[in-house]
């Protein structure tokens, strides 16, 4: 399992490609929010962790079609599937997953911090939402490894996949902005909303792993 | 150990494609697969290597112990597709395999050597021409142990050579007590290997 999640880095790493573009795109849904809402600090000191949700959000989504489509087209997913007696296939998509999020999520978490300086966030604001990141990224690549696995065999999956898992990536972001929200602002509490969020993510991480491994069966042929 | 398939058919998006199966091999034999095309023969060694579901009859593998509980365990499949990956270098393909696949049993730069691509084994898997990736997918076979060869068109892209040299390499598995069932079109100069002619 280490020997795959550790193939599975080198090769996010060195296509390189992945982690570019979704900071790039985060980059651009952070950036052009202040044009739209105008200059008024305040309004987007109070809104900045909840783009910065979103953006991660959606940028995340890119490049998560590729999951098992490029294992497909190679014939490396067969091979993957063929040795669960030695190793479940649960476990397989959780290492890809973990190596997917390390290489492509985790610069988007790493660079939060300094988009939401675009959005005027306070310090306390910027940990917060950077740590609530860190703690819910993880749950939206388990979600996602689901509709990668059912769109795997499709030529355009891509936007199918985002469709999918859109709807099951709500609770994510609702828990992970209250959160944020409740290291800010006073009266919210934080720790309640972040325990959840964590449970979210430890809870996908088991169901999203083992529905995509039954999809990926499934969709052998 | 002994793989035997007992009537087994197979369809492909519900519609059937061969019926009635029926094979056994011992240690040592090897089983030549071949028919027109579209007679299912990729369908057959995809059903032997548990990626698809019989329609009917079973597949089955007995005395493989623990190790091997099941044919899809016992199984190397070398298919249409090499399964490795263009940016990794030979080497890391092959450790990566030797390392999930278990039962190691060459080195990666043994195993390259022996398929005569030892000294370009620096390389990314996407510089190499197609004969080539064939060879670095063969060498796959010899890392890890599995008694039984699933074998779709290993000769594809292959030049007369390496033809030879992996008809060495298929006849010492077949020494050694494996098993080999290969799709094919072309003589692969194993000799006393049973024939299973399908689409007739």
């Amino acid at each position: 399992m280490l020997a795959l999640y550790l193939r599975e880095a080198k090769l996010g790493i060195r296509s390189g490609s992945g982690a570019l573009t979704g900071v790039l795109f985060f980059l651009a849904v952070v950036a052009v929010i202040p044009f739209g809402v105008g200059p008024d600090l305040n309004f987007l000191a109070r809104i900045g962790p909840a783009i910065l949700w979103i953006g991660a959000l959606l940028a995340s989504l890119l490049g998560l079609e590729r999951l098992f489509q490029a294992d497909r087209e190679d014939g490396t997913l067969d091979l993957l599937l063929m040795a669960d007696s030695r190793h479940m296939v649960a476990l397989t998509v959780l290492s890809k997953c973990l190596a997917h999020w390390t290489t492509g999520v985790l610069p988007l978490v790493l660079i939060a911090p300094l988009l939401g300086l675009f959005m005027n966030v306070p310090l306390p604001g910027l940990a917060a939402a950077t740590l609530t990141l860190l703690v819910g990224t993880p749950a939206i690549t388990f979600i996602g490894a689901v509709g990668a696995a059912l769109t795997a065999a499709l030529p355009r999956g891509g936007l199918l996949v985002s469709v999918l898992i859109l709807p099951l990536t709500i609770p994510v972001l609702i828990f992970g902005v209250s959160a944020t929200r409740g290291a800010v602002a006073e009266p919210d509490p934080f720790l309640p909303p972040f325990l959840i969020l964590t449970a979210l993510t430890l809870f996908f991480a088991v169901i999203g792993c083992a529905a995509a491994a039954f999809a990926l069966r499934g969709a052998a042929e | 150990m002994r793989l035997v398939a007992e009537n087994v058919s197979g369809e492909r998006g519900g519609e059937l494609i061969f019926s009635n199966i029926s094979f056994s091999l011992d240690p040592g034999q090897a089983l030549l697969v071949t028919g027109p095309n579209g007679a299912g023969k990729s369908t057959l060694l995809r059903v032997i290597a548990g990626l698809l579901l019989p329609a009917e009859g079973t597949v089955q593998l007995s005395g493989g112990g623990e190790t091997f509980p099941d044919a899809k365990a016992a199984c190397h499949y070398l298919g249409h597709l090499n399964g490795m990956k263009t940016a990794l270098s030979l080497v890391e393909n092959l450790a990566f395999w030797c390392d999930f696949l278990g039962e190691p049993l060459l080195s990666p730069v043994e195993a390259l050597e022996m398929v005569g691509l030892g000294d370009i084994s620096h390389l990314p898997f996407g510089y190499l021409s197609t004969g080539q990736r064939r060879r670095a997918a063969i060498a796959r076979l010899l890392v890890s142990h599995r008694p039984v060869w699933l074998l779709d068109e290993p000769t594809a892209g292959l030049d007369r050579t390496a033809e030879a040299r992996f008809a060495e390499l298929m006849r010492g598995h077949l020494g050694d007590g494996g098993i080999i069932v290969a799709a094919t079109h072309l003589p692969l100069g194993l000799k006393g290997a049973r024939e299973l002619r399908m689409g007739e």
